[in-house]
């Protein structure tokens, strides 16, 4: 058995990384849809935390728990730059911004001679792996679990319905929408920073929009009443062209078309199921 | 005397060349119910939306229970004690009932992030308290029954009663009702009547936007008239309804003669 799981990891292990980290992703887009905000920006987050962690890595040699500790703050700083100014504004400018974010810090990142320009990173050292990887998105959920049954859940999940209602009741929308920017920038770039690790090779275009579409999908196909859907979603659609491997050069296409007929026909994602809210029983107290 | 719960101050906003609110003053004494009439286009929800701070005031000033409020956001203004409703109910689709009620305590419920995160006993002390005080709210408003079922589910005039345990979560000083007999049937609207009543005889202070006449004489202690933006008249419902620039303006001879009469 013992062997067989041994085997199993040697020849899927960086499948088994990626899910993980797509797990984390998905979470960290999930923070910012459960405002009833738009992001575009997690992939940029995400390449944040990679490149921070791997230059701290291999330039300075910084022991790995402060790496993975830049690599969240990093992202957080831009969140609040990116988010501060728009986040009191109502809309998609949230989604523009990110946009921005992305576009801007993948040209930097490109030309930059430090960041080894077009060619990326590479020779990464191995730090971290599924301890950590599991680690951090098993922490991830139990704490959203925890806020999502609070009042910061409700409030989160007023905000969401409706904002002038939210407002209305005391919500401080702006303090909630760049919390929760903020939030996810982190979660984002601990993703990066943990998948530059097992990867050992990161460059600027594993980060630009496709890379934040990707990471949107996974939210929209799995739902948000939860954050277990998006984590859902998340495995699903990094499996998915696995799976479908043998169907070769047919395989995109059955990819897309599953996505297409899953937001057709749950519109709400695979997993609709919405979580209580109530810190405590609902039972009538006696 | 003390300060009142609600003071209007000369207060007037424009939009481009409109007063929509012109120079408008009154103020609501604690524990009254103080009812706003008038035409539509009188500026009616423009003044509640300058209260409740969904629109800036191009002068003038509100103070609630003395307190300077027209440059608190919203949310600022509902932490000290200002709590609305609104014309077209704005519910939380995907609550439950008691979820609804409970997210209206959001600014007094003591429950920080630590806590949140790790379980403490504080947490879960808030949390058990808040959702006593939402079962003995929607008792009072009598929807014991739908705890549970989902807020988007409910019947209309059952909405409206939700909408109202929501607000009067937060013990608010000052309740403000956006049209609530609106869209109700008459025993629907019968039934509000009677909660507001209940409500007026727990000291709750409210002011309320209504276009139901009878409605509006039977339950204000007081009323505003306004027209154009300007009040035209304010005063108890018996001397309101009596005012013949009222009269002109808003109520037409039928209904003012139709109120005269008791129902």
């Amino acid at each position: 058995m013992a062997e067989f799981l041994d085997d199993f990891l040697f020849t899927y292990q960086n499948l088994v990384y990626s899910l993980g980290v797509n797990g984390l992703l998905a979470l960290s887009i999930y923070v910012v849809l459960a405002v009833g905000q738009l992001s575009i920006g997690q992939a940029a987050f995400m390449g944040l935390g990679a490149y921070v962690s791997a230059l701290l890595t291999v330039k300075l040699g910084v022991a790995f728990p402060l790496v993975l500790l830049a690599a969240m703050i990093t992202p957080a700083l831009a969140a609040l730059v990116v988010g501060a100014p728009t986040l009191r504004l109502s809309g998609v400018y949230l989604a523009l911004a990110t946009i921005g974010l992305g576009e801007v810090q993948r040209i930097v990142f490109i030309n930059a001679e430090f960041t080894g320009g077009a060619l990326g990173l590479s020779g990464i050292p191995t730090r971290g792996g599924l301890i950590s990887i599991y680690g951090s998105l098993a922490l991830a959920l139990v704490a959203f679990v925890c806020v999502a049954r609070s009042k910061i859940g409700r409030a989160m999940e007023a905000m969401r319905e409706d904002e002038l209602a939210a407002g209305a009741l005391g919500v401080d929308l702006p303090a909630y929408k760049l919390g929760a920017l903020v939030v996810s920038a982190m979660l984002a770039g601990l993703a990066g920073a943990l998948n530059a690790h097992v990867s050992s090779f990161i460059s600027p275009n594993d980060y630009g929009f496709d890379a934040a579409v990707t990471i949107l999908s996974f939210a929209l196909l799995g739902g948000i009443g939860s954050p277990f859907g998006p984590v859902l979603g998340a495995f699903i659609l990094t499996l998915l062209p696995e799976v479908l491997r043998p169907l070769a050069d047919y395989k995109t296409v059955v990819n897309g078309a599953i996505i297409v007929v899953a937001v057709i026909f749950m519109p709400r994602g695979l997993l609709a199921w919405r979580m209580g809210r109530a810190g405590a029983a609902f039972r009538r107290p006696k | 005397m003390s300060a009142p719960s609600l003071e209007i101050a000369q207060l007037t906003v424009r939009f481009g060349g409109l007063a929509a609110v012109d120079d408008v003053s009154f103020a609501v004494a604690p524990g009254r119910v103080h009812g706003l009439i008038g035409p539509n286009g009188a500026g009616k929800t423009t003044l509640f939306n300058l209260v409740c701070g969904l629109v800036a005031p191009t002068s003038g000033a509100i103070r609630l229970d003395g307190q300077r409020i027209d440059a608190l956001p919203s949310w600022g203004r509902s932490k000290l004690g200002l709590a609305r409703t609104f014309q077209n109910i704005r519910m939380f689709n995907d609550m439950s009932v008691l979820e609804t009620v409970m997210t209206g305590m959001h600014a007094g419920l003591a429950e920080s992030l630590p806590a949140v995160l790790l379980r403490l006993p504080s947490f879960r002390r808030a949390e058990r308290a808040a959702l006593e005080k939402a079962w003995e709210l929607i008792d009072f408003v009598g929807l014991a029954d739908a705890a549970q079922r989902r807020s988007g589910d409910l019947p209309y005039g059952d909405q409206r009663r939700l909408e109202i345990a929501r607000a009067l979560a937060c013990e608010p000083r000052l309740l403000l009702l956006d049209e609530p007999a609106a869209g109700m049937n008459p025993s629907e609207t019968h039934a509000l009547e009677e909660l507001l009543e209940r409500l007026k005889g727990r000291g709750v202070t409210m002011l309320l936007v209504e276009h139901d006449m009878h409605f509006v004489m039977r339950l204000c202690d007081e009323i505003t008239v306004l027209n154009f933006g300007r009040k035209i008249a304010q005063g108890a419902p018996v001397d309101v309804r009596a005012d013949p620039a009222v009269v002109e303006a808003y109520l037409g001879a039928k209904v003012a003669r139709s109120l005269e009469a008791p129902r």
